[in-house]
C-alpha cells in the first residue's frame, strides 16, 4: 500500500482510539450531569485513579486483565462513597457547593496519589497478548489501539442496551427529565442516583486503565484528558450522549491529524472547534440547556 | 378513614404556605379541594405526597403515618400522584411511561379484576392503546392527561391525588377527563381532586373543602357550593 495512505490510516486509528477513550470519560461526566445536575470536577481524577490502581494491581499480580477488571470497580466504589456520604448532603448548598466539594475531593485524591506513587511517570506495559501489530488488508495496525477501540465500542453498546432496553435504563432516562416525578411513582431515586454515579465513575476508571499503556501513568493525566473531556461535554451539549460521542470522535481525529499536519497548532484545534460550535450553538451541538 | 390529615404545616423558606390543614377522605370518596389561585391547594397535595416536606402535623394513611416520608415511600404506601401539567416523560413511549408506574416493575395479582393492568388502562383510555409506541411528549394535552392518570393507576393506588386535570384542555377533552375520573372513582379508587373548573369539580365530588389563604376555610356539600353565593364569593370568585 502507498505509504502516505498507510500513514493516514494509522493516524486515524490513533485518533479513533483517543476519541473513544475521551468518550468513555465524557459520557460518565455527562450522564451524571444530565441526571443529577452535578458537574463532577473530580471525574477526571477518578479516571486517573483507574490508571494508578491498574498500575498497582499489575505490580502486585503481573496481570493486566485483573487490573482492567478490578481497578474500575474500585473507582466506582469510591465514586459511590463520594455520592452517598458527601454529595447528598451538599444538595442543600446548591450547585456551587457541589462544584467546590467535588473539586476538593479531586484535589485530595491527587495529593494521596502523589504521596503513594510520587510524581514521575510509571510505565504500564501493554499486555503480552495485545503487543505488536496485526496485518489487515495489507496494512499493519497496533493491536492494543484496536483493542481499546473494541472495548470502548463494547461498553457503548452495553450502555445503549442498558439505557434503552431495561427498566433501570428507562428509569434513568425518565429521571433525566423529571426526577421528582420518578420519585413520586414509588421509585427510590437515591438508589438510582447511586447507581448512575457508580456506572459513570466505573466508565472513567475503565478509560484510565485503557489509556495507561499508551500514555504511561503520571499525576498530570487527569489535567490532560480531563480538560479535553470537559470540552467534549460542553461542545457536544451538556447531558447529551450522542453529542459527546460525535465530538469525542472529532476530537480524536483533530488531535491525531493535527499533530501530523500542523503540530504547532494541534493543542488549540479542539478549543477552536469548541469556540466555533458554541458561537453558533451556545448550548452545544445537541444541547437543550442554555 | 383512608386519609386523615391533621394540622399540617409547611414552609417555603420564610413563607408559611400551609397553616394547619385538616382534611379527611373515606374509602371510595371523591373529595374536591377548591379555592382561588395561590391558596395552597397544590402545595397541600405535594405535602401529602412528600414532595414538599411538611414542617409539622400528621398525615395518616390507612393507619400509617406518612408525613415526612420521601415521596417514593408515600407512593409505595398506596398514594398515587397525578401532577399539574401532567409531567409525562417526553422521551419515553406511552407504554414505557405506563410501565414506570408499576411498583417494583412487576404487577401483583395481575389476574385479580380489581388490579390495574396495561389492558385495563387501555380499556379505560382507548386513545392510549392506539399510540403505545409514540413518545409521550408527542401526545396532545388531553392524551397526556390520560397517560398521567394511567401511569399513576399502574401503581394500584388506594388514593389518587389529582391536580388540575382539565387545565388547558379543549372542552371535549375536559368532559372526557371528567368521565374517566368518575370511572376511576367508581372502580374503587378514592380521589382528592384539585380542580378549577367548577362544573367538573361539583359534578364529581362527594364533598368539597374550600381553601382560603394557606388553610381550609370550610367544608361543604357540592350543592351548597353551587347554590350558596356567599360561599362562592368568599372562596372562589375573583
Amino acid at each position: 500500500m502507498d505509504p502516505t495512505v498507510a500513514m493516514y490510516v494509522s493516524q486515524g486509528i490513533h485518533g479513533l482510539a483517543y476519541g473513544m477513550i475521551l468518550f468513555l470519560i465524557a459520557s460518565g461526566l455527562n450522564i451524571i450531569f444530565g441526571m443529577m445536575g452535578i458537574l463532577n470536577l473530580a471525574h477526571a481524577v477518578f479516571f486517573m485513579l483507574g490508571a494508578y490502581l491498574c498500575y498497582a494491581i499489575v505490580g502486585l499480580t503481573g496481570n493486566f486483565w485483573l487490573g482492567l477488571l478490578i481497578a474500575p470497580v474500585l473507582v466506582a466504589m469510591l465514586g459511590i462513597v463520594m455520592e452517598r456520604v458527601f454529595l447528598r448532603y451538599a444538595k442543600n448548598v446548591g450547585h456551587f457547593g457541589e462544584l467546590i466539594l467535588t473539586m476538593g475531593i479531586g484535589s485530595i485524591i491527587v495529593a494521596v496519589i502523589k504521596m503513594i506513587w510520587g510524581t514521575e511517570n510509571k510505565p504500564l506495559p501493554v499486555p503480552e497478548q495485545l503487543q505488536g501489530m496485526v496485518n489487515l488488508f495489507g496494512m499493519s495496525y497496533p493491536v492494543y489501539r484496536l483493542f481499546v477501540i473494541g472495548l470502548s465500542l463494547l461498553i457503548l453498546v452495553l450502555m445503549m442496551l442498558l439505557l434503552y432496553r431495561t427498566r433501570l435504563g428507562k428509569i434513568v432516562r425518565a429521571a433525566v427529565s423529571d426526577r421528582e416525578m420518578v420519585n413520586a411513582l414509588g421509585i427510590n431515586i437515591n438508589l438510582v442516583f447511586m447507581f448512575v454515579f457508580g456506572v459513570g465513575t466505573w466508565m472513567a476508571g475503565v478509560a484510565g486503565v485503557a489509556i495507561a499503556p499508551i500514555l504511561t501513568v503520571f499525576p498530570g493525566l487527569s489535567d490532560q484528558l480531563g480538560m479535553d473531556a470537559f470540552i467534549v461535554v460542553v461542545t457536544g451539549g451538556l447531558g447529551s450522549l450522542p453529542g459527546a460521542f460525535i465530538v469525542s470522535i472529532i476530537f480524536g481525529f483533530l488531535s491525531s491529524y493535527g499533530v501530523q499536519f500542523m503540530s504547532q497548532f494541534a493543542p488549540v484545534l479542539m478549543v477552536m472547534f469548541m469556540a466555533v460550535v458554541l458561537a453558533i450553538k451556545p448550548a452545544g451541538l445537541f444541547g437543550s440547556r442554555g | 378513614m383512608l386519609l386523615q390529615v391533621k394540622d399540617l404545616n409547611a414552609h417555603y423558606g420564610p413563607s408559611h404556605v400551609l397553616q394547619g390543614i385538616n382534611l379527611n377522605i373515606a374509602e371510595g370518596e371523591l373529595v374536591a379541594l377548591m379555592g382561588r389561585n395561590g391558596m395552597g391547594k397544590s402545595t397541600t397535595l405535594k405535602s401529602i405526597m412528600g414532595l414538599v416536606k411538611p414542617t409539622s402535623g400528621s398525615v395518616m394513611f390507612q393507619g400509617q403515618e406518612v408525613a415526612g416520608l420521601p415521596p417514593y415511600k408515600v407512593a409505595l404506601a398506596g398514594i398515587g400522584f397525578v401532577p399539574e401539567e401532567r409531567r409525562i416523560f417526553p422521551e419515553l413511549s406511552v407504554l414505557d411511561n405506563l410501565k414506570l408506574g408499576i411498583k417494583g416493575g412487576k404487577i401483583k395479582n395481575p389476574n385479580d379484576p380489581n388490579t390495574w393492568t396495561i389492558e385495563r388502562i387501555f380499556h379505560h383510555f382507548p386513545k392510549l392503546a392506539e399510540r403505545t409506541q409514540q413518545p409521550g411528549g408527542r401526545l396532545s394535552g388531553g392524551e397526556q392527561q390520560m397517560l398521567a392518570m394511567g401511569r399513576s393507576l399502574m401503581g394500584n393506588p388506594k388514593l389518587l391525588l389529582v391536580d388540575e386535570p382539565t387545565e388547558g384542555l379543549a372542552p371535549i377533552m375536559v368532559q372526557e377527563v371528567r368521565n374517566v375520573l368518575e370511572e376511576i372513582n367508581k372502580a374503587g379508587v378514592s380521589v382528592l381532586l384539585v380542580e378549577h373548573n367548577m362544573k367538573v369539580a361539583l359534578s364529581l365530588a362527594h364533598r368539597v373543602y374550600l381553601m382560603s389563604k394557606a388553610c381550609i376555610g370550610c367544608e361543604a356539600a357540592p350543592v351548597e357550593v353551587r347554590d350558596n353565593h356567599e360561599l362562592r364569593a368568599k372562596y372562589l370568585e375573583a
